[in-house]
């Protein structure tokens, strides 16, 4: 199954490897006729309408502002809704460094979005602490306080870089399974049970 | 400078001098605090402004630097307080005197643990309540099992320490509340879109009305100036990109010459050129985003497109020259990176056709516009006196009518042989603030205009060394960032890397006098005034 | 004009023939409410798209333009989203009142659908106080909104809904007069007898100045309604965060999102309905040709179009303007419009009094 997005040809994409052994790991028992067809609904609805939290910590989300803006224009493929409540978006584009004092915050902010959520790491910051690499007070990577499904390199990674970052993200979407099959919430509740914090609610 | 000498050492013959780069005067502890005051009030001395604390560890003692700056007589001076006790230094506060001494001696506390005796509000910043040990001490133990990722939510204190020295020379911490008991409190930020960034404001509201804020600042703290403790002077350079990512330019313009000046090196009149045309094509590239943003502050969120328009065109012409469009990491010790691209000039002067179009554009589309006049005009008014007694400098300063350009006070590179005007208005309101911005923008495109037609031919980069060693010494510089004056603090020991590195940035007490502005304003007010300030937030936290 | 109460009756009478009395009324009911809410739901899906392109537009983008023709189907795509995502349920919240409030705002919007006009013979009830039912069911949505604020047991919230409330209680005045005035001109609350009145000019035209003032007046204290820019203080983006809705998530929100489109075209429908001829064709006295040619675009058409452009009059004010602050907007209220308000009352009555018609 070529997994690809409009006007994007699937040639031109870095990572095939990656989408096709998901795939296989996901059809490795089939799927019923109506389910599946149903799961292709759902799916087409998600992976076309990803609605970005507002957050932004430093330079990245001055570019993430850009990719808003006439010359990149996030609109055109429907992510320009960014919704400042983590109740209502579907991803957290974490653009900037995450330093001590503010990871419990993007956990919990992490924790208040509603499923299906979806995290990218954009910026060599999030990605792995970056320049700041020897701080004190920086975290090297989110990956160390929530699950994040696309890594997105760059300091700061240009507008461009973005929309193929959450274009990738909407392929990994497309590709779920919403009825049976592997859930990603179990996945996340696995995260969660090897990456345990107390006193975080709801 | 023999003046002030003079009339110290008459006042206070305790005191030491030292003349070097500025003139520094040592006192003890006991007699800072009348120092601090003749120096403020003495009519010949007038050393209004407050630039900044320096934290400082020399191993064998503890201490601060306080570079003051008379407003009148356009002097600077150093002053050094010391302690030899580390186990509890104590210093004498100055918060009663400048309002900008209680936050600056906050962030000492925070990274020496030096107390200061009375200072009203004696917490940690940056850092949460439950760090353990002060990082920028030498002796600091930065191994990640100290202080791990915290796992819980931070632990919030009412309360906050006041230290003073009872009679028999005790100190005592009392505690005191920092909002009344049954206040109703609003929890802004850290992550709010009217913060720009991760900037968290504890709101006593009453009803829509602002009793108290209370910043917490800190969420994107990244020990820059600690990591450049360990670094070779060129890699610290690229830090300053990262501090407020708009003034990329300017910033680098500081600490390179900071360095520059310190280990002698004389540039090439077409590298200056060519950083000043960097440092303004910023400016009026920082200019247009805060006006864009701060008019989506306000719900007018079209204009932010407008504003962009214009930035992602000068973004082009340092997309073609610097190789990106954000963190350039172009300006460096001897000159720039790489030279002009070849149409640079063509794509400036396009530049400067269209700028005085866009500004009446923007004159006609908002700030014409009657619910703009009435968001603005009065709203967060601070006083000259306030403006220099926060600190607050850059636009935002000169709305309030303190004329505090660096470019025209301590000229530095070519400015002194420019011709551009100050812009300085007196209402010190939003309006004002905002307005200051939309001058400035012309008068940087005067300032480009003047010099695209003759950039002069020459290398860009003169030699250096490989391995650059500065003489042992200090130096304080600064240069007129976007959003005010920037400092870079140097001390050398004359090794490869820098002892202390200081970094001396506009938005902290930008943000710091958010709290004195908006008392008895409403809540969207907040967001007015906020946005008219115009910090930026790494550069706050550093 | 063709009537549609052709078409109504003949389904009646179809039915009628084969069914009982109540059998026939209940289907007829069912069948008005399947329709209903197909209108609604995509009427709804229209607007967010529409305001989505429109705001792109002046903003010199393009907007949705990916998923289907033209970015057409953006808006299912976010519905079906919005449909299957998790309902978050909160610690320390009155469920039922939370669970409560997104429903009593749609409940408001859709039955000020009962009373609109949409064509000659096609409305589902006509009252002889249509327009009071309209103004009445209306200011339920408020009910809701008052209580998602106070449910979700969050500061946020709370002020969302307080202002929510200054707000729509204030404005709801205005709203009433203009509406008031243009009754007294038409002589009658039923909404039948407003759209006939208007056979030979609409209302804007006959109406002489103080009905050009009670359009002005309703066009701004109609956007207070409807919490949209510049008066969308309740759930300002930039101050709290989403205002009252903030603790919403899943299609309890997408209940606050769609009701926030709807009551735009509710506003703009009776704006249409009072000062635009309802489905009206455009008449003048004495162009009979004009008026003839004016009578082959169907009533719906007439009467979807104006309300679209009404809309796009109020969505165009979102995406200039500032937003005000609340006691600016207050001030706005009690200070200028309500004063106004009165005095053009006064005028129209003299108007009607001393019979100066068109």
């Amino acid at each position: 199954m070529e997994v690809t997005t409009k006007s994007m040809p699937y040639e031109a994409w870095k990572d095939n490897e990656y989408i096709e052994s998901l795939v296989k790991e996901l059809q490795e028992n089939g799927a019923n006729v109506v389910v599946g067809s149903f799961d292709k609904l759902i799916n087409w609805g998600r992976s076309n309408s990803i609605w970005p939290l507002t957050f932004a910590t430093s330079c990245c989300g001055i570019e993430f502002v850009s990719l808003g803006a006439a010359r990149y224009d996030m609109a055109r493929f429907g992510w320009e809704v960014a919704r400042s409540s983590p109740r209502q978006a579907d991803f957290i584009m974490v653009a900037g460094t995450i330093v001590h004092r503010m990871a419990p915050v993007l956990r919990r902010l992490y924790d208040q979005l509603a499923e299906p959520k979806y995290v990218i790491a954009c910026g060599a910051c999030a990605v792995s602490g970056g320049p700041f690499k020897k701080s004190y007070h920086v975290v090297m990577g989110v990956d160390k306080i929530i699950p994040v499904d696309v890594y997105l390199p760059g300091c700061p990674p240009r507008p461009e870089a973005m929309i193929y970052a959450i274009m990738q993200l909407s392929r990994k979407i497309k590709v779920e399974k919403f009825f049976g099959g592997v859930n990603r919430q179990e996945k996340q509740e696995e995260f969660l049970k090897n990456h345990p914090i107390e006193g975080v609610e709801d | 400078m023999a003046d002030t000498q003079e009339i110290i050492a008459k006042l206070f013959p305790q005191a030491t001098f030292e003349t070097g780069d500025v003139l520094t005067v040592e006192i003890p502890d006991a007699q800072w605090h009348d120092l601090a005051e003749t120096l403020r009030d003495n009519a010949e001395l007038s050393f209004d402004f407050l630039m900044t604390i320096v934290g400082m560890d020399w191993v064998e003692k503890l201490g601060c630097i306080y570079y003051l700056t008379s407003t009148k007589y356009n002097k600077r001076i150093a002053v050094k307080v010391t302690t030899e006790d580390r186990v509890n230094p104590a210093l004498t506060s100055i918060a009663d005197l400048w309002h900008i001494a209680g936050i600056y001696e906050r962030e000492v506390y925070d990274f020496f643990g030096i107390v200061f005796l009375n200072n009203p509000d004696m917490r940690r910043i940056f850092l949460s309540i439950d760090w353990k040990g002060y990082p920028l001490r030498k002796d600091y133990d930065a191994s990640p099992e100290t202080n791990p990722v915290p796992e819980d939510n931070e632990r919030q204190s009412d309360f906050t320490q006041v230290y003073t020295r009872d009679a028999e020379g005790k100190i005592e911490c009392k505690e005191e509340r920092i909002f009344a008991e049954n206040d109703f409190v609003v929890n802004i930020g850290p992550q709010h879109p009217a913060t720009h960034g991760v900037l968290r404001f504890r709101t006593a509201v009453d009803g829509e009305t602002i009793k108290k804020i209370d910043v917490y600042m800190g969420y994107i703290h990244r020990g820059i100036e600690k990591i450049c403790e360990n670094l070779t002077y060129p890699q610290t350079l690229h830090f300053m990109d990262r501090l407020d990512y708009f003034s990329a330019h300017p910033y680098h313009h500081c600490l390179c010459m900071t360095i520059e000046e310190a280990a002698g090196i004389e540039i090439s009149r077409r590298a200056q050129v060519i950083r000043v045309m960097m440092d303004e094509l910023s400016r009026i590239a920082s200019h247009c985003l805060f006006i864009g943003t701060f008019c989506m502050d306000l719900g007018a969120t079209t204009m932010l497109f407008y504003a962009l328009r214009v930035r992602e065109q000068i973004l082009d012409i340092m997309d073609k020259t610097c190789g990106a469009r954000m963190t350039f990491n172009y300006e460096c010790i001897g000159g720039v990176m790489q030279d002009l691209a070849p149409d640079f000039a063509d794509d400036v002067r396009a530049l400067l056709e269209i700028i005085p179009k866009n500004i009446k554009e923007y004159e006609k589309l908002f700030v014409g516009n009657v619910i703009t006049k009435n968001r603005m005009e009065g709203v967060g008014v601070l006083t000259k006196e306030n403006a220099v007694s926060w600190g607050v400098t850059g636009p935002s300063g000169r709305a309030s009518g303190w004329a505090c350009d660096v470019r025209k006070t301590t000229p530095y590179s070519i400015y002194g042989e420019l011709d551009f005007e100050e812009v300085v208005r007196t209402e010190g309101d939003s309006m004002a603030r905002f307005m200051v911005r939309m001058d400035e923008i012309i008068q940087s495109a005067r300032i480009l205009e003047q010099l695209v037609n003759n950039i002069p031919e020459g290398e860009y980069c003169v030699k250096v060394p490989k391995v650059l060693k500065l003489p042992v010494g200090h130096w304080f510089r600064t240069v007129e960032g976007c959003r005010g004056t920037f400092g870079v603090y140097l001390e050398s020991d004359g090794t490869v890397n820098p002892y202390r590195l200081k970094l001396v940035t506009p938005s902290l007490p930008a943000a710091a006098v958010v709290d004195s502005l908006t008392r008895g304003d409403k809540i969207a007010d907040l967001i007015t005034i906020g946005g008219s300030l115009d910090y930026i937030v790494p550069d706050i936290d550093r | 004009m063709f009537d549609f109460s052709l078409f109504t009756n003949w389904i009646h009478n179809l039915l009628s023939s084969f069914m009982p009395e109540w059998l026939t009324v209940t289907t007829e009911c069912v069948l008005i409410g399947v329709a209903l809410l197909l209108t609604y739901s995509l009427l709804a899906l229209f607007y967010i798209y529409f305001e989505r392109k429109i705001c792109a537009a002046f903003q010199c983008r393009l907007g949705p333009n990916r998923v289907g023709p033209m970015g057409l189907l953006q808006s299912f795509a976010d519905m079906f989203k919005m449909l299957i995502k998790e309902l978050i349920s909160l610690n320390h919240t009155d469920k039922f009142l939370f669970a409560l409030a997104p429903y009593l705002v749609i409940l408001a919007s859709m039955l000020a659908f009962a009373v609109l006009p949409w064509g000659n013979g096609l409305q589902i009830i006509d009252f002889n106080i249509g327009i009071f039912f309209l103004i009445a069911v209306s200011s339920i949505g408020v009910l809701g909104i008052l209580l998602a604020g106070w449910s979700s047991n969050n500061k946020f919230t709370l002020i969302g809904a307080l202002r929510s409330g200054a707000q729509m209680v204030s404005y709801e005045l205005s709203i009433g007069l203009s509406v008031l005035t243009m009754v007294v001109f038409a002589g009658s609350m039923s909404v039948g007898d407003i759209v006939e009145a208007q056979n030979n000019l609409w209302f804007i035209f006959s109406g002489h100045i103080p009905a050009i003032i009670a359009f002005i007046i309703y066009l701004i204290a109609g956007t207070a309604e409807t919490n949209r820019g510049p008066f969308d203080l309740p759930e300002a983006e930039s101050e709290l965060t989403a205002g009252y809705h903030t603790e919403y998530s899943g299609i309890h929100f997408g209940f606050f999102y769609l009701a926030e489109y709807l009551n735009l075209f509710i506003v703009s429908g009776v704006a249409t309905l009072l000062f635009f001829g309802g489905w009206m064709p455009l008449h003048f006295p004495g162009w009979d040709g004009f008026n003839a040619i004016m009578d082959y675009i169907p009533g719906v058409v007439w009467f979807i179009g104006k309300a679209i452009a009404i809309s796009f009059i109020i969505i165009w004010f979102k995406w200039t303007f500032p937003r005000l602050r609340i006691d600016q907007m207050l001030s706005l209220e009690w200070k200028y419009l309500l004063p106004i308000n009165l005095f053009n009352l006064v005028l129209m009555v003299l108007i009607v009094v001393y019979g100066i018609h068109l």
